[in-house]
């Protein structure tokens, strides 16, 4: 199976496949976005800053011309006022003055231009490629006032600012992507960690965890889930492993038999009897071997999903009788009885609880002490299904009840292969009651061994 | 009674072939699937006995042959692969039973005598062997004139064993036809009830009635050779 990769980015941004590469280059972006966007505003700022300064001065001049021109009402003061302006214009080379009297007819000038008529009431203009920015008013005696600054030293400023400013912009916005780069791949080392971990685990070596402590927090899930995983895989690998130990010693103990008994028997010649008793016993290990062999398939077929049960409504109280009836004489030699109390229907598949229950059984008579009795207790509600199976008999210790349910698992050590079977029953009951979405668990106190099963009744 | 063997294994074939026939069978085995439908087809068999896995033409194929021809004769499939949709779909195309490899032979025995037996005429109501009297309708057991008390599915055990004397009864089968239990046990449950049922009719009489075959089952009858 597959998992959808919920890192992709959209199709039109999928040019480097690097996390790290995409962030660092949508940090450069953001970067370059936040420094033209300041550098566009500085420049205004700046634009507007001179443009104030100039109007400031030419405010001034026009106030100061005004001034004089105000005085001056008869022709001959006129000539003194003009001189007067002379004076008081010295030294402004960057200025420029046109005064038009009040027919229209040019009065005075001052500066090495003269101020075309036409740019009398604009607020800026070109002369031989030298910018100006200027205004006029007209006076009270009627006199029409026309400033003009050259800027020329502004735009100069200007244009050198903004090449200041664009260099400044591309060293801050390559440092900022650098930054962002090591930024990034430092944020991702743990990452690269987990990767080298995973890179390193393999069937041999499960071993390793990623070390929490040190973790970012957005990390530590993953992580901890990581981790989580390792520990299942590594339970089920040495479960996996235990489990073919155990199938390789519990086929060669027999085949070992076989192979010696009838080299034994070849060895010299015999009567009839004696071979005829050798094929017996050899026919008796094989029986059991391919009982063996049938209830690992069917085990593995479990494990794959494969026992697809035919469901149908069981009636458990008559499963249950019609199983203490199978077992009537097995217990009778115990003697043990059986006690059926409770009714429950579920659905299922008839064969297949019969055997998961059939092994149960079995278990509890074998377990059981003479003259006690196996109670089998059906309860049912709304939401589930519960069957407890229980026996008197000695206690399975704490240590041993998790591994009740593993393959080829005996709790009495000493009974290694007998007639009682190859300990692959209860096995085989858990898949069959997990195979109808039950549950079972065991539990051992006073004497007292309790076999709990559990079916969740889906609405 | 004639039967046909088709099965491309040659071992397998071979001692299937000898086992039947020392069963008193007249057995013909082939070992391919388009000879075993000519067979099934031209010559009168009594049974079936049909691999799935054959070369030429399938199991399958054969089967629906056989009975899209009309013939009724018994069909008992083997297959390797113990799956339910194996399963279903041999019964589904008309076989009458079926068995998974690994079988025993005294299994297959049992299940061919069962399908030959089918639609044959009821029993009577009383069945006898030697000084044993079982009645069915009273539910009564009698050795040697005495009265056995015995519990309903020692009953049935014993019935088992009497409708089919001589025959060797793997405990797969007793399990399967008293206890209608079929599924492999792995205690000795089959062998405590017979046990227990020898108890009450063998014990204490010369002649013994219920025997042991090793390695194969239990068998009923008067005059055992013991092996």
């Amino acid at each position: 199976m597959r998992l959808p990769n919920v890192f992709s980015f959209p199709n039109f941004l999928s040019f480097p496949n690097s996390i790290v590469l995409r962030t660092a280059l949508l940090f450069a972006l953001l970067t370059a976005s936040v420094i033209s966007i300041m550098g566009v505003g500085v420049r205004i700022a700046v634009d507007h800053h001179f443009a104030e300064m100039d109007q400031q001065q030419i405010a001034g001049k026009l106030e100061l011309i005004q001034e004089i021109l105000v005085s001056a009402q008869s022709l001959a003061d006129q000539d003194i006022a003009k001189s007067e302006l002379k004076r008081a214009l010295i030294g402004h080379h960057d200025l420029l003055v046109r005064i038009d009297d009040p027919n229209g007819q040019l009065w005075y000038e001052a500066g090495h231009h003269r101020i075309p008529e036409t740019q009398r009431n604009a607020p800026a203009w070109k002369e031989n490629g030298v910018p100006y920015r200027g205004r006029s008013i007209t006076a009270a005696n009627g006199f029409h006032i026309t400033v003009g600054i050259d800027i020329s030293h502004h735009e100069q400023f200007l244009n050198a600012f903004e090449w200041e400013l664009l260099m400044i912009g591309l060293c801050g916005l390559s440092t900022m992507a650098l930054l962002g780069f090591v930024a990034t791949q430092r944020g991702f080392s743990p990452v690269q960690a987990m990767t080298a971990l995973v890179a390193r685990s393999s069937a041999q070596q499960l071993g390793d965890r990623i070390a929490m402590q040190g973790l970012p927090v957005e990390l530590r899930e993953l992580a901890s889930a990581f981790n989580a995983m390792l520990d299942r895989l590594q339970d089920s690998l040495t479960r996996l492993s235990d489990f073919s130990s155990d199938l390789a010693h519990e086929l060669r103990t027999p085949i070992n038999n076989l192979m010696v008994q009838t080299q034994v028997s070849l060895s010299k010649p015999r009567d009839a009897a004696d071979y005829r008793e050798v094929l017996y016993a050899s026919l008796e290990e094989y029986e059991r071997l391919a009982r063996m062999i049938a209830n690992m398939l069917f085990l593995a077929k479990a494990d794959r999903g494969l026992i697809i049960p035919s469901v149908e409504p069981i009636k458990l109280h008559q499963v249950f009788e019609a199983l203490c009836e199978f077992y009537e004489a097995v217990a009778a030699e115990k003697p043990v009885q059986f006690l059926i109390t409770g009714e429950a229907s579920i659905h299922g598949d008839k064969l297949m609880l019969q055997r998961a229950f059939g092994n149960l059984l079995e278990n509890a008579i074998r377990h059981s002490r003479a003259n006690s009795t196996i109670n089998i207790k059906i309860k049912t509600d709304n939401s589930a299904t519960n069957i407890v199976i229980e026996n008197t008999g000695d206690n399975i210790t704490p240590e041993q009840l998790p591994r009740l349910f593993d393959r080829f698992y005996r709790a009495d050590s000493s009974r290694q292969r007998n007639a009682e079977g190859a300990g692959l029953g209860l096995a085989i009951t858990q898949s069959i009651i997990k195979a109808h979405a039950g549950n079972i668990s065991a539990c051992s106190e006073n004497s007292v061994t309790k076999f709990n099963i559990l079916f969740t009744k889906v609405s | 009674m004639k039967i046909l063997l088709i099965e491309d294994e040659e071992k397998t074939g071979s001692y299937l072939k000898q086992g039947l026939s020392e069963a008193g069978f007249i057995t013909d085995w082939v070992q391919d699937g388009l000879t075993g439908e000519q067979q099934a087809l031209h010559e009168d068999y009594a049974l079936t006995i049909l691999d799935v896995m054959l070369p030429g033409k399938n199991g399958w194929e054969v089967l629906r042959a056989i009975r899209k021809a009309g013939k009724d004769m018994p069909v008992l499939f083997l297959t390797a692969r113990d799956q339910v949709e194996d399963r279903v779909k041999g019964l589904e195309l008309g076989a009458d039973d079926y068995l998974v490899k690994p079988f025993a032979f005294a299994e297959l025995l049992a299940r061919v005598r069962t399908l030959l037996r089918r639609g044959r005429a009821r029993e009577d109501d009383v069945l006898q062997l030697a000084d044993l009297e079982l009645d069915l309708r009273r539910r009564r057991a009698l050795r040697a004139g005495q009265r056995i008390d015995l519990t309903a599915k020692e009953f049935a055990l014993l019935e088992l064993f009497l409708r089919r004397q001589g025959e060797i009864l793997p405990r797969s089968l007793i399990a399967s036809q008293v206890w209608d239990m079929n599924f492999d046990s792995d205690t000795n449950v089959v062998e405590v009830a017979i046990k227990r049922l020898r108890n009450k009719i063998d014990a204490g009489f010369s002649a013994p009635l219920i025997h042991t075959v090793r390695g194969m089952g239990y068998v009923m009858e008067a005059d055992h050779a013991s092996s």
